[in-house]
């Protein structure tokens, strides 16, 4: 779980802290790759596993279009810059529901069966649920491309030079707009694979986002905004903290943990684990 | 100079007094039950938003957590009528008095952090409070706590036949918080406030102890919200964590500020009034179908306003102000 | 007479950086003094010390007979030690009359009498005309202007001034050198930070030269011009040709 978590938190980190900017409708960015990925496995018997990167693509276009549509504007504002973003971000979480109901209608869906659903798999003795280990090792390689992504090219150093310094960043040539909502596609790519692999172990329903979004943020704020390995680490902790919990407190309780967690680590450091900004 | 501020201050509350009086009276021409019950509920959400409005607009300290508070008041006020029999008007003051305490000792962590990681900081603690609330088992749990019917009076606040009394109390509560933003907005800690949110660093060195001038701006618009909370549990006649404590509130509060104008006298007040009958209507107009359509209208409404008015309804009057002043 | 200002021994170390190393200067009653020296010089880190900004490694700071070391920064202003900003801090979204009251009520608890004091202030600092403007509008000389008669009001016996006629054009300058004058004839002891010298050298008393964290030289301006120390420190520094 700690791992998916991670890649939720590592699409909201990217929009959130390489480009300094609240989405409050990430977990509604999930909801929309769950049903993508159940609707492709119900019209198309698609297994959720091969739709993983078309539902990230399209995630990829759908983040860029919000992006353009509504983002843009949003950063534009001269005041209160931080509580338009939060409300405008929050009312197209509420949009992006609202449509979830009016189209998907407010059932709860699962995916009955995929390659992967039920099977255990046993290493060294101890038997794993198959999906979860292949959601951990999709993670891990998602993580480690966009490690590189960011890090490595030209594109992940545009990014941090636009957030750093738009104006200077259009004297070189470069489109602010262009690369953020690259920046904007991209996480939102991640997140749909997280959607998409999700969709496999959870039940999908309009308000789905709602559950996982304020785990997503806390993971991002732990591990420290503005870095990118901070979030997949946060995720680690989240996802082993969760697991302690639910050992020790009853389940109702198993979010406190993580609460707890992050409030903690933030006393001490208040700027997350590894945070820079 | 001073002769039109003063002017502008005494402007404003004559304002405040013709707008009380004339809502006083709206009950005599809206007879109507469920008008009645949007009103209350306007009054009420413009009331908690004032004092939200303390916090986090003057003082600059976003907080997305004050259900926390709006629950303790809540909680305080049904707890001790149900368990120890004290009146309900003890309970409120109690759970003011409680939420007060809690949120200066959560303020002496909690405002050494800065940006997002205080917003998210408050939201967790008043989701851990939730959890807290619903496994706690003296408290009613999950189930909650309904409140037991002992016939309409004003001394046990509660009123089965009429909700009028409720609606003056709700006129009176946003009053009162109007009242205090107001009066507190020329005084030693209003400025200080806004010197805090400005810069605190510059703040600091004019003398301003940033620490202390946030923790009375917790204190002021904790205990504000926990009597909005305690009103609101006797309106109901009935609670539970999710419905005084949830999520929503802490939203339900920053909105009407944030899409009136945030920081500003005004802005509370006038965002509740749109926003909560807006609220209300498409729920019960469109929601009806059960297919998200409410969802969809208010969540458009919300991004529209955020993105074309961001600094408020409140800029409008101000912006065709400005030009006349200039004339 | 004790100095109003004394700074003993005081060391700042960032980590392995040496900011400040024993420095130990004296402002007296009535003066102004000149706190120069190339860039990195340790000038803004000894400022910040003075302000309360944050304590110094080692050390002692004493103000007005006291012990302030270990004192915030609000507590010192509260025994009369003003201070502007290199960066301009202004309250952005409040007016400049609303800035100024800020100040004004470290001693004015009656919101009248602290309304009437920054009106004053404003009067002094030739920013009356502008009171209702808001801080953002303001244009750069005025905003410094405006950190002056903040500090200002909220009366200090010292008055701190970090680079404030750094960037501002000739007459900007003169205005400003008008101001401190005035200030210092009000009965305010001054210590301005400059790092450009010939703007502060004909209005200061005395001048504080430091140099990589120490203090260089000390004396009356045209004295400490010719010292040769002075001048190959400055030229030293690529970035500071003015002397």
């Amino acid at each position: 779980m700690g791992l998916l978590y991670g890649l939720i938190a590592v699409g909201l980190a990217l929009i959130f802290g390489l480009m300094d900017v609240v989405n409050f409708a990430h977990g509604e960015f999930l909801m929309i790759a769950m049903y993508a990925s159940f609707f492709l496995f119900a019209f198309f018997a698609i297994d959720p596993l091969l739709s993983a990167p078309l539902v990230a693509a399209a995630l990829f276009v759908f983040g860029a279009v919000v992006y353009l549509l509504v983002v843009r504007f949003a950063m534009r504002a001269k005041a209160n810059a931080g509580m338009v973003q939060i409300f405008s971000t929050f009312g197209l979480a509420i949009v992006m529901r609202g449509l979830a109901q009016f189209f998907f209608t407010p059932d709860y869906r699962s995916i009955p069966q995929s390659w992967l659903g039920g099977k255990t798999i046993s290493v060294a003795g101890i038997f794993l649920p198959e999906p979860q280990l292949i959601g951990a090792l999709v993670s891990i390689a998602a993580f480690a491309c966009l490690y590189f992504f960011i890090h490595r090219t030209d594109f992940g150093r545009a990014l941090e030079a636009t957030r750093e310094d738009p104006g200077a960043v259009a004297l070189v040539g470069i489109d602010k707009n262009r690369v953020f909502a690259l920046g904007w596609g991209l996480g939102a790519a991640l997140v749909g694979l997280a959607g998409a692999i999700m969709a496999v172990f959870f039940y999908i329903y309009p308000d789905v986002g709602a559950s996982f979004a304020l785990i997503a943020y806390v993971t991002v704020a732990l591990g420290g905004f503005g870095s990118v390995f901070g979030a997949f680490a946060g995720g680690i902790i989240v996802g082993l903290v969760e697991a302690v919990t639910a050992l020790v407190l009853p389940p109702s309780l198993k979010s406190v943990g993580i609460y707890a967690v992050y409030l903690l680590v933030v006393f001490i450091r208040p700027r997350g684990l590894f945070g820079s900004m | 100079m001073d002769k039109t501020f003063a002017a502008r201050r005494r402007r404003d509350l004559i304002i405040a007094a013709v707008l009380a009086a004339l809502a006083a009276l709206a009950p005599l021409l809206i007879k109507d039950v469920y008008v009645q019950n949007i009103l209350i509920l306007t009054l009420m959400y413009a009331a908690l938003s004032q004092s939200w409005n303390i916090l986090s607009g003057y003082c600059g300290q976003i907080s997305l957590g004050h259900a926390l508070y709006f629950g303790i008041g809540a909680y305080t006020t049904e707890l001790l009528f149900t368990k120890f029999g004290v009146l309900p008007w003890f309970g409120m003051l109690a759970g003011g008095v409680i939420a007060a305490v809690i949120a200066m000792g959560l303020g002496y962590p909690f405002f050494r952090l800065r940006g997002h990681y205080f917003v998210i900081a408050t939201i967790v603690i008043a989701e851990i409070g939730l959890l807290l609330f619903q496994n706690w088992e003296w408290a009613g749990a999950a189930m909650g706590i309904t409140i037991p019917v002992r016939g309409d009076s004003w001394l046990k606040f509660q009123f089965m036949r009429s909700k009028l009394p409720y609606f003056y109390f709700a006129l009176a509560l946003c009053s009162l918080a109007w009242f205090v933003t107001w009066w507190l907005e020329d005084s030693k800690w209003g400025f200080w406030w806004r010197a805090v949110k400005d810069n605190p660093e510059a703040a600091e060195s004019l003398g301003v102890v940033v620490f202390n001038s946030k923790m009375g701006a917790a204190a002021v618009s904790a205990f504000l919200v926990a009597v909005g909370g305690a009103f609101y549990a006797q309106f109901l006649a009935y609670i539970d964590p999710e419905s005084v404590m949830g999520f929503q509130f802490s939203l339900l509060m920053a909105l009407p500020a944030v899409l009136g104008g945030i920081g500003t006298l005004w802005g509370p007040v006038l965002g509740a009034a749109i926003l909560i009958p807006m609220t209300e209507l498409t729920r019960s107009y469109i929601g009806g179908s059960g297919r998200g359509v409410d969802l969809i209208v208010y969540g458009a409404l919300i991004v529209l306003i955020s993105l074309a008015l961001p600094q408020g309804l409140v800029s409008l009057f101000s912006r065709t102000k400005a030009k006349g002043a200039t004339r | 007479m004790t100095a109003l200002l004394e700074t003993r021994g005081v060391w700042q170390r960032f980590g392995g950086l040496v900011a400040n190393s024993d420095v130990s200067i004296s402002v007296g009653r009535g003066e102004i003094v000149g706190l120069i020296g190339p860039n990195g010089a340790g000038k803004s880190t000894l400022f910040n010390l003075i302000a309360g900004v944050l304590p110094p490694t080692q050390g002692s700071i004493w103000f007005d007979g006291e012990d302030v070391t270990n004192m915030p920064a609000a507590e010192r202003c509260q025994r009369g030690v003003g201070r502007t900003f290199q960066v301009v801090k202004s309250f952005e979204t409040m007016t400049v009359i609303d800035n100024v009251i800020v100040g004004a009520l470290v001693r004015n608890t009656v919101m009248r009498e602290a309304r009437r004091k920054a009106h004053e202030v404003l009067e002094f600092t030739g920013l009356a005309a502008r009171a209702e403007v808001l801080a953002s509008d303001l244009v750069p000389a005025e905003k410094r202007r405006l950190e002056v008669a903040r500090a200002l009001a909220t009366e200090p016996k010292l008055l701190l001034l970090d680079e404030v006629l750094t960037g501002l054009t000739p007459t900007e300058a003169q205005t400003g050198v008008a101001l401190v004058r005035k200030v210092r004839d009000a009965g305010i002891t001054v210590l301005m930070v400059e790092h450009v010298m010939e703007i502060v050298m004909p209005l200061v008393d005395r001048a504080i030269v430091l140099d990589l964290g120490k203090v260089l030289v000390e004396g009356n301006p045209t004295e400490v011009v010719r010292d040769p120390k002075v001048i190959s420190a400055y030229l030293g520094d690529r970035h500071a040709v003015g002397a």
